[in-house]
């Protein structure tokens, strides 16, 4: 058992520095980043920037730079904005985290409506009680048909 | 309590839209995307936003308000932008005649790599300085919506007149030149 564990850990350290190595696939980036002119992705763009961006992205992979790196390199010429979307870190963090919190906000604000309302639903509408002849000849049915 | 928890949805409902109304009419009202253009055009010569930006020709930054009390052209560029080329020499000639009456000519470099902003400044020999504004955050005060735009401010930072497109025509160049003499009178 506990040489499977270490076999199990062996393969997924193995694994990580594998997909660490990988240099970052062109296509990706350009997916990931946008055409500070047309403000679409770079792989959506045919603008002379954005042509200018997808080579320089290039020259950066030849040159063994991390995807961190290459991002890093095109938010210091052209800011934050050439990111297709913000970073999950620092300030760009509560992009990420301020729809979860007004969903979670929003949730709870229907949840004690929904409350509130069925409970005054409860006490607005108490059982109508039966009409006395009525729950005479229910009575009388269901004695015959028992009996 | 369910009466209560009613009111304060409701008040929230109510701030929120009352907030995102606010928050769109300042937008509008402060809208600094001002059509200068236009506006110099009607011969009003509005005032020119002031912008401190990293230069590209020198260590530091410049500021545009520390060139009141000289005419200014402001140029701007990117280095992939081809009508741009066809206009900078004409620009760099502009500079080195009326410098010396009191006229700076200052290039902005936008949305472009500073690499490829100085290789064309050394291809094109420019002189005069260029400040690097890589993500574009001051083209809107500025109104620009595409490269090459040219304004010509006067004496006291004022839009005389602007060119959208390159000053590549006797015509426009000898419009830019009118203006330049308008913009040097004291």
């Amino acid at each position: 058992m506990r040489a499977l564990a270490l076999v199990v850990a062996c393969a997924a350290l193995l694994a990580a520095s594998a997909s660490a190595a990988e240099p970052p696939n062109a296509a990706d980036l350009e997916a990931e980043l946008v055409c500070p002119v047309c403000e679409t992705t770079l792989d959506q763009s045919n603008a002379p920037v954005a042509q200018r961006m997808k080579l320089f992205i290039r020259e950066r992979i030849a040159a063994g730079d991390s995807e961190r790196e290459i991002k890093d390199a095109l938010v210091a010429e052209f800011g934050p904005g050439v990111l297709a979307t913000p970073r999950k870190s620092g300030f760009g963090l509560i992009a990420w985290i301020l729809p979860l919190t007004a969903l979670a906000a929003g949730a709870v604000t229907v949840a004690v409506l929904v409350r509130s309302w069925s409970r005054r639903r409860t006490l607005s509408s108490p059982e109508a009680p039966l009409d006395p002849e009525l729950e005479r000849r229910v009575d009388e049915e269901l004695a015959r048909f028992e009996g | 309590m369910a009466r209560h928890a009613r009111l304060v949805a409701q008040g929230v409902a109510i701030g929120l839209v009352t907030l995102l109304f606010v928050l769109l009419v300042w937008a509008l009202a402060t809208d600094e995307g001002g059509d200068l253009a236009g506006a110099a055009a009607r011969g009003e010569r509005p005032d020119a936003p002031d912008f401190t930006l990293e230069r590209l020709d020198d260590e530091g930054e410049l500021s545009l308000s520390s060139l009141r009390g000289k005419a200014v052209v402001v140029n701007v560029w990117a280095s992939w932008c081809g009508p741009c080329k066809e206009e900078a020499p004409f620009l760099e000639e502009v500079w080195r005649e009326s410098r010396p009456r009191g006229l700076v000519v200052v290039g902005l470099d936008a949305k472009d790599f500073r690499r490829d902003a100085r290789d064309f400044m050394r291809r094109y020999e420019l002189t005069f300085p260029v400040v690097y504004d890589g993500p574009g955050d001051t083209l809107s005060g500025w109104g620009v919506t595409g490269f090459p735009e040219t304004f010509v401010l006067d004496r006291q930072g004022r839009v005389v007149e602007s060119f959208a497109g390159a000053v590549n025509s006797d015509e426009d160049r000898a419009r830019l030149q009118d203006a330049v003499d308008t913009a040097l009178e004291p």
